[in-house]
């Protein structure tokens, strides 16, 4: 019998056939009640629930995934992992994430196959460059590791790329963040599953939330298509579906939903050992552990709930890759899909108590959620476990849209979402 | 690729058009306007999945109107010049 995943329990199990490992988490009926309710399977919701059971102690938590572990946005990113950010408020959060990533393969005892190879944002001209060395010095201030690149240090993480003299965007310097890197998507909703199932936590998949139960103004659970669950606590972590249940719950929020699509061709030998975003082509991609090239872009121009990209966008996104790297024009595009992000006018998450008492809010994240999946999950389980924000979450509250304290990093770092 | 119908041109390449926000959000008047209506008109959204009613701009001919779609399959239902009933 193997629960606990380690050198010995490989070898084990290699002498015994492959035939001792137990499920990675369990898939309960679900109870009438419980301490807490989180809604939404991805990885903001399964890190919540982990982090309730390990950090608060609180491990009576039902996730309720309307369709299945890692199917939504976890499944649909481009798997970069990064906190180059230019607001103090957003360091605190992003940061925090990186740190939490930088430790989870040990924390979860699962290999999340977190790998820093780098990231570079491309500068494409002296304006741009000014622009670099703005945000590399708040970086530095806020205690971010970054790194102003000249064009021979990107030459060197990329060279690859179009450095042709008569090139569209010839590189001036860059944005580095060393730490910067990928993380195997799909690994952490596992291993946050795996963990949060080991800590008592029932994991309840194909199970849709068709309304919630008000009661004397407060929220006391939820309608499911498997009956009715109640608790005085529920979070929700649902990214693209935020306004969907917020028409349930009787409320609006600043959120529009939009397709945000990638793509990848087929494998081929390593070629490319960092990530290369380049604002001017609108385009960032790297190379996965299996040798794809792992394509991403812009948001698509329509608002939607269509879990497909739409054309001019890809085409877009294809034509800027191939301004970055011709040699790529020979490759094959293997798949293309899209996930359905939550776009927050200041493209800041919303971390906190929703109009309904009782219901706790962890959305917004636009196209960078992935990335936050462990400090949205800190933070929104402190919220259920003691009902006040921490110091992290507090400015990234619904109440900034009407106090007007909105924390802009489209404009502070220049990066979209 | 998309055809976007414009009630002026008739239908058109999807990348000539441009969002304009939720149809029916009307920018409040008067000095003694609470914040949270200024903050509801200027941020929050409707946003539905399935119909939607919308300001759009075909910007080859620099008109703005109303179109009604469905935000899961992407079918246009209706697309109607921006007049006085249009814009409640």
């Amino acid at each position: 019998m193997t629960r606990r995943y380690s050198a010995l329990s490989l070898f084990k199990e290699g002498l015994a056939g492959q035939t001792g490992w137990k499920q990675a988490w369990r898939s309960p009926e679900p109870k009438p009640s419980y301490d807490a309710i989180i809604i939404g399977g991805g990885g903001h919701g399964l890190a919540t629930a982990y982090y309730l059971a390990k950090n608060h102690n609180i491990s009576r938590v039902a996730v309720v995934e309307k369709g299945w572990i890692g199917g939504g946005n976890t499944g649909r990113n481009t798997t970069v992992v990064r906190s180059n950010y230019y607001y103090p408020e957003s360091v605190e959060l992003y940061g925090l994430a990186h740190r939490l990533y930088e430790g989870l393969a040990k924390d979860l005892n699962y290999n999340v196959m977190l790998s820093q190879r780098g990231m570079v944002n491309l500068c494409h001209s002296t304006a741009e460059m000014e622009i670099g060395a703005r945000t590399v010095n708040a970086m530095q201030i806020n205690g971010i590791d970054a790194e102003l690149f000249s064009p021979e240090d990107v030459r060197r993480v990329a060279p690859i790329y179009n450095f042709s003299p008569d090139a569209r965007f010839p590189v001036f310097g860059g944005i580095w963040q060393g730490r910067a890197g990928t993380a195997r998507h799909d690994a952490v909703a596992w291993g946050y599953a795996r963990a949060a199932s080991r800590l008592g936590v029932d994991i309840i998949q194909n199970c849709e939330i068709t309304d919630f139960i008000i009661e004397g103004g407060r929220c006391r659970g939820v309608q499911t298509s498997r009956g009715a669950i109640r608790s005085e606590r529920i979070g929700m972590a649902v990214a693209g579906h935020s306004s969907v249940l917020a028409a349930k719950a009787g409320f609006r929020l600043p959120i529009n939903s939009y397709a945000l699509q990638a793509c990848v061709s087929e494998p081929v030998k390593p070629i490319l050992d960092t990530v290369v975003l380049s604002p001017g082509c609108g385009v960032y991609v790297s190379q996965s552990d299996k040798g794809e090239i792992v394509i991403g872009g812009g948001l698509d121009r329509i608002p939607s709930y269509a879990q497909r990209g739409n054309l001019p966008t890809l085409e877009t996104v294809i034509a800027g890759l191939l301004e970055m790297f011709p040699i790529f024009g020979q490759l094959k595009l293997m798949r293309q899909w899209a996930g359905i992000v939550d776009v927050v006018p200041d493209s800041s998450p919303i971390i906190g108590e929703s109009p309904l008492p009782n219901l706790f809010l962890n959305c917004g994240w636009g196209t960078g959620g992935f990335k936050a999946i462990p400090a949205g999950g800190t933070l929104l389980a402190n919220l259920l476990a003691t009902g006040k924000h921490n110091d992290i979450s507090r400015p990234f509250d619904l109440d900034r849209f009407a106090t007007g304290r909105l924390i802009d990093e489209a404009a502070g770092s220049g990066i979209a979402h | 690729m998309q055809l976007f119908p414009c009630p002026f041109c008739g239908p058109r390449d999807e990348t000539e058009f441009h969002y304009g926000g939720d149809a029916g959000n009307a920018r409040p008047e008067g000095a003694d306007v609470p914040i949270e209506r200024w903050a509801g008109y200027l941020y929050l959204r409707s946003n539905p999945k399935g119909t939607a009613r919308e300001i759009w701009v075909h910007m080859n001919c620099g008109e703005f109107f109303v179109m009604e779609r469905d935000t899961v399959t992407h079918k246009v239902l209706s697309s109607t010049a921006l007049g006085g009933e249009h814009a409640a």
